[in-house]
């Protein structure tokens, strides 16, 4: 059958049709225009759907952690994540994984990589604590925040050309909670041993004189990007903060004007309707605050940890042909990255813009809706003839 | 500022509109034979002697007076003077004294109340000078537009005789008039039968203080609340705007700074935290790829509306702060209610007063005559003990009685005749003061509604520029 494919380039849709064996007139197919990466129904149906973002590749691994749960044992209580893997590839025993995970695991899974791939920009994880205004270890606001890096992490780590194929990040995702354990008491595969070992040269030639000039330049925007990303993400968060201070006070504000309308007989329906304005702004508030919760802050958060690791990735650079090939590696999985962290940083403000306008726009819905322009106006021109000329 | 100064076109037109000549020629207080202009044009700082011969900084107010011709609706000035605001307490005082029957027109606030956090509680800041002057300017236009109050001799004097006013309200004796504040207290307390209407009135007057206070203090407090959140997104524009340049100093304090707590003064990030590209050089002498440079020139364009949104809030609150005073003058007009209220209790308070008092003179004289003492009295108890009056003494107090009593019906007469005057007068006022504030109210929280609908749109506009901005890096 053949489907349509509106907004996607042709070469794409060659790919597609070539690949597509077993194309089946299945109603749960999805439709293309709908396009949800979190819900394919067959393996095969997956082939057919393409990503109308930037990327040209096909994905074929779709990874979500969600549902966080408290363990209680005697010795400690710990919270664990539901990490589902769907994916066509063929060196995956079967289509759909459902794993249990808690963090010590997703440590354990980055060590694994930076072992194997010392070259490599590993993505951050959320930090183990946060000790500044933590009354408990497992608050909700706390659970969701990391939720949401260690989606974003495992997500990273499928969409990196190398990373995606990493022995380990398959055991990852598809091993039981004791297959994992045995897993992780193994020493160090070959291939981590050797990257041990580059390693471990990068860190004995420190201070070398010479330094290729790409990584002058990689050097010297780590560390401006690393000032200005701290302080967009010192910004964010205090956006936040003083927009629900400003959310409480507003919900207090609102119906003062309702218990005010109950002594003005005359003002009873302009009174209501401030209250009803007011309260709109109130929800709008709520979803504006909610987005950037959503979009802006943890981006910002994760390129915060980005900076830090490359601070001291960078240490690689300073080798010359010792590791020539090491150095070309970092190079080009560097220019991935930056490419990467424009996209990222653009989409998550243009993302934050969209939800200021939507707020305004809602605020404004409301007021037209509680007050009426006709009567607005109106009730501005009866009085004063000059107000016409100048609204 | 465009929108001030056409709220201050609505305001004298509203007042020029309500005045209206004098609807009885005839009466000898006649001093506007035209339509009149009133303004506060002007405030400006001066020092001088007080009372007690030390220095003092004040500050005055020009008004200024214009008629208007009616043929070509041009208006001549015709007077202008300087006063200073206790100078506008003392003719409020008077009128107070003058006409208790009167809601006398609240002066605005003496201190700045209900203040957030950036504005000034300082009486000589400018702002909180030019609200005032707006304020004092809306109490003239009042008093001119009140039926009554506009034929007042000493308010015409206020705006035309410059030198020796004080003397000549001073010299009307009104403070004489004046109740003294313990007994209307006591009146309160005391009075039997005051008119329901009154009693409810006083009722309604203080939930409309307490709503009002309210209001007035969640206010400020979200006004708080938005002026940092529109704030701290100015960093935004001093981040972006300076992208591909390294902060100068201390990177650390600055990021300590914008996330200490909210009780502290946020940090507002300045041009000087960063280097300018004058003093390290174009670039800080590095060659960033078109990459970085895509992405600096994005980031700075989006930067500059960054800007100009933080600084929006400025203008926003300060249209603000008009609206929250047109609630504060009706906050003090509370005030005025209640003071005709008391009023109204004292007067019935001594008419009741007045009655028993009576009352208790005929009963006297009742028991004198019939010789029967129903009452203890203590010259009933004396001449018990010592001995009985002559018949003679007892006819001349008979007489004094008989004498007091007829004087007292008399007044007790004159002052029921004065109670009803105050009512129907009182109310009649009330009356027309019920529907001002309905129709001033009204409007002001109308044009709170649009005033919002103006910031949500100016919001819009800065959010799409910025987000094309954006979407081009």
């Amino acid at each position: 059958m053949e489907q349509e494919l509106t907004d996607t380039d042709t070469g794409n849709a060659n790919l597609i049709d070539s690949n597509d064996k077993e194309n089946t007139n299945d109603a749960s197919l999805m439709d293309i225009n709908s396009f949800s990466p979190m819900m394919p129904t067959s393996p095969l149906s997956m082939i057919n759907q393409i990503k109308f973002e930037d990327e040209s590749d096909l994905k074929d691994l779709f990874i979500t952690v969600d549902e966080p749960e408290s363990h209680v044992t005697t010795i400690e209580t710990f919270i664990t994540y539901r990490v589902v893997t769907k994916t066509s590839r063929g060196e995956f025993d079967s289509s759909e994984f459902e794993v249990r995970r808690r963090y010590q695991d997703f440590l354990w899974l980055k060590g694994k990589l930076e072992e194997a791939h010392p070259t490599l920009i590993i993505p951050p994880l959320p930090e183990k604590f946060i000790v500044k205004g933590m009354v408990e270890r497992f608050n909700d606001d706390f659970i969701e925040t990391r939720r949401k890096a260690l989606h974003k992490f495992l997500n990273r780590i499928a969409d990196h050309p190398t990373l995606t194929f990493n022995e380990d990040f398959k055991i990852f995702l598809t091993a039981q909670a004791w297959e994992l354990s045995s897993h992780k008491k193994q020493g160090p595969g070959l291939l981590s041993r050797m990257g041990q070992t580059v390693r471990a040269v990068a860190s004995s030639f420190r201070g070398v004189k010479n330094r290729p000039e790409e990584f002058m330049e990689m050097n010297n925007f780590i560390e401006i990007f690393s000032q200005k990303i701290n302080l967009i993400d010192k910004i964010s968060q205090r956006i936040y903060k003083e927009e629900r201070e400003y959310f409480e006070e507003m919900k207090e504000y609102g119906p003062i004007h309702v218990l005010w309308s109950v002594s003005e007989e005359d003002l009873v329906d302009t009174l209501k309707g401030i209250a009803n304005c007011i309260d709109k702004c109130c929800t709008a508030t709520e979803k504006q605050m909610s987005g950037l919760s959503e979009a802006l802050l943890p981006v910002v958060h994760e390129y915060v940890l980005y900076s830090e690791m490359l601070m001291l990735t960078e240490e690689i650079g300073k080798l010359e042909d010792k590791v020539e090939c090491a150095n070309n590696a970092l190079k080009a999985d560097w220019e991935r990255w930056r490419q990467n962290m424009q996209n990222d940083i653009k989409s998550a403000f243009t993302d934050m813009a969209e939800e200021n306008i939507h707020y305004y726009e809602q605020v404004i819905g409301g007021i037209s809706y509680c007050f009426t322009l006709k009567r607005l106006y109106s009730l501005l021109f009866s009085s004063c003839p000059v107000l016409m000329e100048s609204v | 500022m465009q929108d001030r100064k056409i709220a201050a076109e609505v305001a004298k037109s509203v007042a020029v509109a309500l005045y209206t000549y004098p609807s009885d020629p005839m009466t000898e207080n006649n001093f506007w034979l035209k339509k009149i202009e009133i303004s506060v044009s002007e405030a400006e700082k001066r020092t001088g002697r007080n009372a007690v011969n030390m220095q003092e900084t004040y500050t005055a107010y020009l008004i200024e007076t214009r008629s208007v011709e009616h043929a070509d609706g041009q208006s001549v000035l015709t007077d202008s003077l300087w006063r200073r605001y206790s100078e506008f307490e003392l003719l409020r005082n008077y009128l107070l004294v003058c006409y208790p029957h009167i809601v006398v027109p609240p002066l605005p606030e003496k201190r700045a109340e209900f203040v957030w956090h950036k504005l000034s509680a300082d009486n000589m800041d400018p702002d909180f000078v030019e609200r005032r002057r707006i304020g004092l300017e809306n109490f003239l236009l009042r008093v001119a537009s009140h039926p009554i109050l506009c034929r007042d001799k000493i308010f015409y004097l206020f705006l035309t005789q410059e030198g020796n006013w004080k003397e000549t309200v001073n010299e009307t004796g009104f403070q004489l008039k004046a109740d003294s504040r313990l007994k209307a207290l006591n009146a309160t307390f005391r009075v039997k039968n005051p008119d329901k209407r009154f009693t409810d009135l006083k009722h309604y007057s203080d939930e409309l203080q307490s709503v009002i206070s309210h209001l007035l203090r969640v206010r400020a407090r979200v006004a708080d609340r938005l002026y940092g959140v529109y704030k701290v997104h100015g960093n935004y524009g001093r981040v972006f705007s300076f992208w591909l340049f390294p902060m100068r100093g201390n990177c650390c304090e600055s990021i300590q700074d914008i996330e200490a707590s909210l009780t502290v003064e946020l940090k507002i990030l300045t041009e000087e935290d960063f280097w300018h590209p004058s003093e390290i050089g174009e670039n800080n002498g590095i060659e960033w790829s078109a990459i970085e440079k895509e992405m600096g020139d994005g980031l700075q364009s989006a930067g500059h509306h960054m800007d100009v949104y933080a600084s929006s809030i400025d203008d926003i609150l300060e249209d603000e702060e008009h609206y929250a005073d047109q609630l504060k003058e009706y906050l003090f007009y509370a005030e005025a209610l209640r003071a005709v209220c008391r009023k109204h209790e004292l007067m019935q308070y001594d008419l009741e007063m007045a009655a028993q008092d009576l009352a208790s003179k005929k009963q006297q004289c009742e028991e004198l005559a019939t010789g029967t003492v129903r009452t203890f009295s203590l010259k009933g108890m004396t001449t018990k003990l010592f001995g009985q009056e002559t018949p003679e003494q007892r006819e001349a107090r008979i007489k004094v009685l008989e004498e007091q009593i007829s004087e007292g019906e008399q007044q007790l007469k004159s002052k029921n005749l004065e109670g009803r005057e105050f009512v129907k007068n009182a109310w009649a006022d009330i009356e027309r003061f019920k529907e001002q504030k309905n129709h001033d109210l009204k409007e002001a929280l109308i044009s709170y509604a649009v005033m919002q609908i103006s910031m949500c749109k100016k919001g819009i506009q800065v959010w799409t520029n910025a987000k094309e901005c954006f979407s081009k890096m």
